[in-house]
């Protein structure tokens, strides 16, 4: 998918929280979110919510991609997230990518991760399980 | 009035009800328009109203999930403080979001956080998010705070400006 059409597949949280694709990764697709007052928890600090929000919204874009290249139609249906807030992310912008570490006929496990100005070093990481359904299920 | 958790004086009663006003009227609070409902001694519940802007997928209208963990992030965060009767600074260590089902679109989401444990250095909470009967949750959630002042906290969480 091209950095384009991502940004038009957005839903309205994406484009409330203004984050746009920045690229891929190895061919998955990166997400940027601006430090922004709308993403503000404590002072000087990015909320732990927004940053989960960015987490999960580069695992459904990773699956999404990963889902068309095999052409399938599916509803993607959350069932649980795990975060781990490792630094407290600052006022510049945040970068996060989905990995699938498992892509099944049901179920599919997916790792992100966010970061700042170092790729190698993390700010918050999450695990995400989704149930697939095809559009007859 | 409303004013900021670290704007507290010393001795004052920690008091989620100003708190949470404060928090629904900035930064990410601010924006979702996260607000008070209720509280008890260990427990605080706020409340998220469903909004087309916050929607994570255009054909189901159905909320997105971010909203719903920033929900939950500030109810349990405020429930140590309550617990607490006082203000301490920390940082969420993790979170654990279990959705049982979808919170329809135009429903109110009520997250409840609690916290059934706190020790010198981590708060220990759990949650529950539903449309208004307890007894048919959205979400069960649970998570760990670390203090981020005053203990031996990792100054990664803190202070890092790296």
């Amino acid at each position: 998918m091209s950095g384009l059409d991502l940004d038009q597949a957005m839903p309205p949280y994406a484009r409330a929280l203004a984050i746009r694709s920045a690229g891929d990764e190895d061919g998955v697709p990166v997400l940027a979110m601006p430090f922004r007052v709308e993403v503000l928890g404590r002072p000087g600090f990015l909320h732990g919510g927004a940053i989960s929000g960015l987490l999960e919204l580069a695992s459904i874009a990773a699956l999404r991609s990963a889902l068309a290249a095999q052409g399938r139609i599916v509803r993607i249906k959350p069932i649980n997230v795990t975060v781990d807030f490792m630094r407290g992310g600052i006022d510049h912008d945040t970068f996060a990518v989905g990995r699938i570490t498992r892509l099944g006929r049901t179920l599919a496990n997916v790792e992100a991760a966010a970061w700042q100005g170092d790729r190698g070093r993390l700010i918050a990481t999450a695990q995400m399980h989704y149930l697939l359904r095809g559009e007859n299920d | 009035m409303t004013k900021a958790p670290q704007d507290m004086s010393d001795g004052e009663r920690f008091n989620p009800a100003q708190i949470s006003a404060f928090m629904g009227r900035h930064g990410h609070g601010g924006m979702l328009g996260i607000g008070y409902h209720d509280h008890g001694a260990d427990w605080v519940t706020l409340k998220l109203d469903w909004r087309a802007d916050l929607v994570g997928n255009d054909d189901t209208q159905i909320l997105a999930s971010g909203p719903i963990i920033s929900l939950m992030d500030m109810a349990t965060s405020l429930s140590i403080w309550t617990k607490l009767g006082k203000f301490r600074p920390h940082a969420t260590m993790d979170l654990r979001v279990d959705y049982m089902r979808a919170s329809p679109p135009g429903q109110t989401v009520y997250g409840r956080g609690e916290c059934y444990h706190v020790s010198r250095s981590i708060g220990f909470v759990r949650g529950l998010a539903h449309n208004g009967d307890p007894d048919d949750p959205v979400a069960h959630v649970t998570g760990t705070f670390i203090r981020t002042e005053g203990f031996g906290a990792p100054r990664d969480l803190t202070h890092e400006r790296a």
